[in-house]
């Protein structure tokens, strides 16, 4: 006979590693799509990145005691290095993609605790570590071309020039244009298709261009039940609203909605960033306001910051206040009132 | 938020839906057979225990007193069976610990006919009379808390209950001992909730049963009185739909102020066996002596309901079903608040609503990886109390029991079990509340 165990004896089919094996299933077609877009020297920086994360945390894992299996098991590890290295410009050199994700995991997560103790996103915090300490390697952007698997081996590990295919990403060159006094009715002649944004074929991060996949992602996230649509959702409307209002009241220094919605990192922002479990508040109206702040933030970032994209920065921001949110945001009790007083008893 | 053109089925917010293999549902009750020793401990009920009145080596017969009620919150023993008292003294009891029982050596070939009972003229009695011929037939509640169903009957003067509900839910995976009730002995359970009425003075009743067994909710319209004072509700199937909270809110929209009991917003919640048996016993003027509970699971060879003599060993009960080898785990009650047993010689009581037999692995992965909460709110989607057992859980591991009391609602879980079930991270937490509880009390007491 066994032992005498406590019920509930029954589970749910559902465990971390399934999880975490959905996000990464979500990210799929976006990754592809950013292969398909940039051809080999993306598969390099993707592939060293993991590596990079995989054996950095078995090895402060290992330096901890603990047990390297289970850890790494837990595919955590792995998503993180994947969401960051989807942030990445896709032609950046081999050791920006192993710093970032060594920074994730170790300084970002396991520093904190390990699974579940981290107050930031790790990929976040990695993002904006690169884009402060290395500027020019992290603004570098390319338009989509495919050079050949030795050429890419040259771009990726000996950083070989790519000046014949330097480009700006739309955010950075409207900020650039900004700078120079030129509005946007001309900064975006040319540099604004809304049908290439919305599939993804532009200047951008590897993995976040592509707008629809991330979408499509994200809602197989959300059917999935693995995410709810509050911090996704909100996040897009923290961006639309006030680029809605400030583009009708001034057009030519304020980008529309749809500028925003489909550039940078938005979309991967608002369905796999944002709904991070860790670092967001744990009810459905906590995240709400969570989600809505970091697309407000994100805009603000965008509109009056020193950087072309707030993304990053509005995230930390946000993950900082999610304790705060959590403290004030919380389910009414059965048979208590909002303020945790007992009902009374009338009928 | 009520969505009434959404849910057909009337419903409380969160919860879970498990697999709820109701296989036996279908399945007609059956009789077993005597066991040939049987093991009545003296206290089966909420309250103090029973005082035997019987000396070894006497003869007893079916349905003859036993054991007697002391004091109100207690209740009477009836011989299970026709036979000789072996031996009085401790035996153990399915939660481990070592009762005072009474065995009894079965004569062989007795009949299951009850040999003493007393009819009564049930319309001629007032309320007092009836409180007393309820608490003479043993009956406590039959769907597992166990309370004496005099006591939970017996309202206070000041107290005016508007409605009764019925608990028909039925909401654990594998049970179907209350659907079985519902559909073979209607006319018993509609009785026993006018006796149940006519004592606690509630003018109207509503039995609330999930909308997976719509043949029990055909069979008690079809028995309902034309005066309309008894009616039947669809439920969503939807666990923990029975739960008391759940079930009052579902049918009532009325929810329990916390620290009260479901009285003082005029309410009464009694389960489906219990008034059936009611029904059935109070008129025949019969003692409580056997129950119909569900045997299943992958671990039997003829799952089904059967009517158990109260006192039969687990193991005799488990042979005649055909206990497969395999099966290692015993659970008594449903697999989401049922326990686990560690031996197989302890009896079935009153309180015993089924026995589910599995093999390993077959219920739940064996001894699943357990990783840090990663606060992904799955808990707190299902808490059918709203509570954050995320927050609780990180608590307990820290054993700040005092703070998850004072500050997260702890004493307000009721231990279904929800957030265990759907936690990705494996982590026991309802387990780790009913510790953190243990030790509150511990301390209290103190």
């Amino acid at each position: 006979m066994n032992p005498i165990a406590h019920s509930p004896h029954a589970h749910a089919p559902v465990s971390i590693g399934k999880v975490m094996g959905t996000v990464l299933l979500a990210l799929t077609p976006a990754t592809l799509f950013g292969f398909w877009l940039y051809g080999w020297p993306a598969v390099n920086l993707w592939a060293v990145a993991l590596i990079a994360a995989i054996l950095g945390e078995a090895f402060v894992v290992r330096m901890q005691g603990r047990k390297v299996r289970p850890v790494l098991m837990d595919g955590s590890g792995i998503l993180t290095a994947w969401l960051l290295v989807l942030s990445l410009p896709p032609y950046a050199p081999w050791w920006i993609a192993v710093l970032g994700s060594l920074f994730a995991v170790i300084i970002g997560k396991q520093v904190f605790g390990g699974l579940g103790q981290n107050v930031f996103n790790p990929a976040m915090a990695a993002r904006v570590m690169l884009l402060i300490s290395f500027p020019l390697e992290m603004t570098t952007w390319v338009a989509p071309a495919t050079p050949g698997f030795m050429e890419s081996l040259r771009i990726t590990f000996f950083s070989q020039p790519i000046d014949g295919m330097a480009s700006a990403s739309l955010l950075g060159h409207v900020k650039t244009e900004f700078t120079r006094g030129i509005g946007l009715d001309q900064a975006l002649t040319g540099y604004y298709a809304p049908l290439d944004m919305l599939w993804g074929s532009r200047t951008g991060s590897l993995g976040e261009t592509a707008a629809v996949l991330l979408l499509i992602g994200g809602l197989f996230l959300i059917a999935r039940r693995i995410i709810t649509w509050h911090a996704p959702f909100a996040m897009l409307l923290g961006v639309a609203v006030p680029a809605l209002l400030f583009n009708a009241i001034d057009g030519n220094h304020y980008a529309g909605p749809m500028v925003h919605l489909l550039s940078g990192g938005l979309m991967l922002g608002a369905f796999f960033i944002v709904t991070d479990p860790v670092t967001s508040p744990n009810t459905a109206l906590g995240q709400f306001i969570f989600g809505l702040s970091c697309g407000l933030l994100t805009w603000i970032v965008r509109t009056w910051g020193g950087y072309p994209e707030g993304v990053a920065f509005a995230v930390l921001l946000m993950n900082a206040a999610t304790p705060i949110i959590d403290q004030y945001v919380k389910p009414r009790i059965y048979g208590r009132d909002r303020k945790g007083a007992a009902l009374t008893a009338n009928k | 938020m009520r969505l009434p053109f959404f849910h057909r089925a009337a419903t409380f917010e969160h919860g879970i839906h498990p697999d709820y293999h109701k296989e036996t549902g279908s399945l007609p009750i059956k009789r077993l057979a005597f066991a040939p020793r049987l093991i009545v401990p003296l206290s089966q009920h909420i309250g103090k225990p029973a005082v035997c009145c019987v000396s070894v080596g006497e003869e007893v017969l079916r349905g003859q007193v036993i054991a007697t009620a002391d004091g109100f919150v207690s209740l009477p023993v009836h011989a299970p069976a026709t036979g000789v008292v072996e031996a009085i003294g401790v035996m153990p009891a399915a939660n481990g610990k070592m009762v005072d029982s009474i065995t009894l050596r079965v004569y062989e070939a007795d009949s299951q006919q009850v040999q003493v009972s007393a009819p009564r003229d049930i319309e001629a009695m007032d309320k007092k009379e009836l409180l007393a011929a309820i608490q003479s037939t043993g009956i406590s509640g039959l769907g597992g808390a166990t309370f004496p169903a005099h006591v939970k009957l017996s309202v206070p003067p000041d107290v005016v209950i508007d409605t009764m509900v019925v608990n028909g839910a039925e909401c654990e995976p594998f049970l179907t001992c209350d659907h079985r009730i519902m559909v073979e002995r209607t006319k018993d359970l509609i009785r026993g909730i006018r006796i149940a009425m006519k004592v606690s003075g509630a003018p109207r009743t509503i039995i609330g049963v999930e909308d997976n067994k719509p043949d029990a909710i055909a069979a008690i319209r079809a028995a309902l009185p034309a005066d309309g004072t008894i009616t039947v509700q669809a439920l969503e199937t939807k666990y923990p739909q029975g739960a008391e909270d759940t079930i009052i809110y579902a049918l009532l929209g009325r929810e329990i102020p916390a620290g009260q009991r479901p009285a003082s917003i005029g309410v009464l919640v009694n389960n489906v066996m219990t008034l059936a048996y009611l029904g059935r016993l109070l008129p025949a003027g019969e003692g409580i002596v056997e129950r119909v509970l569900t045997v299943a699971g992958p671990g039997v060879e003829k799952p089904g309901n059967y009517i158990v003599p109260i006192g039969t060993p687990l193991r005799f009960l488990l042979e005649q079903v055909g206990a497969k080898s395999s099966a290692q785990e015993i659970i008594l009650g449903g697999p989401m608040m049922g326990m686990t047993i560690s031996s197989l010689d302890v009896p079935v009581t009153k309180g015993t609503s089924g026995v589910l037999a599995f093999g390993k692995g077959e219920l739940q992965e064996e001894t699943p990886r357990v990783y840090a909460c990663i606060k992904c709110g799955e808990c707190l989607k299902v808490c059918p109390k709203f509570l954050n057992p995320s927050q609780l859980g990180l608590l307990a591991a820290k054993r700040e029991y005092a703070e998850m009391a004072e500050r997260y609602n702890l004493d307000r879980c009721f231990e279904c079990g929800c957030c265990s079930y759907v936690c990705p991270s494996h982590i026991p937490l309802v387990q780790q509340f009913r510790i953190a509880k243990a030790v509150n009390r511990e301390k209290a007491s103190a």
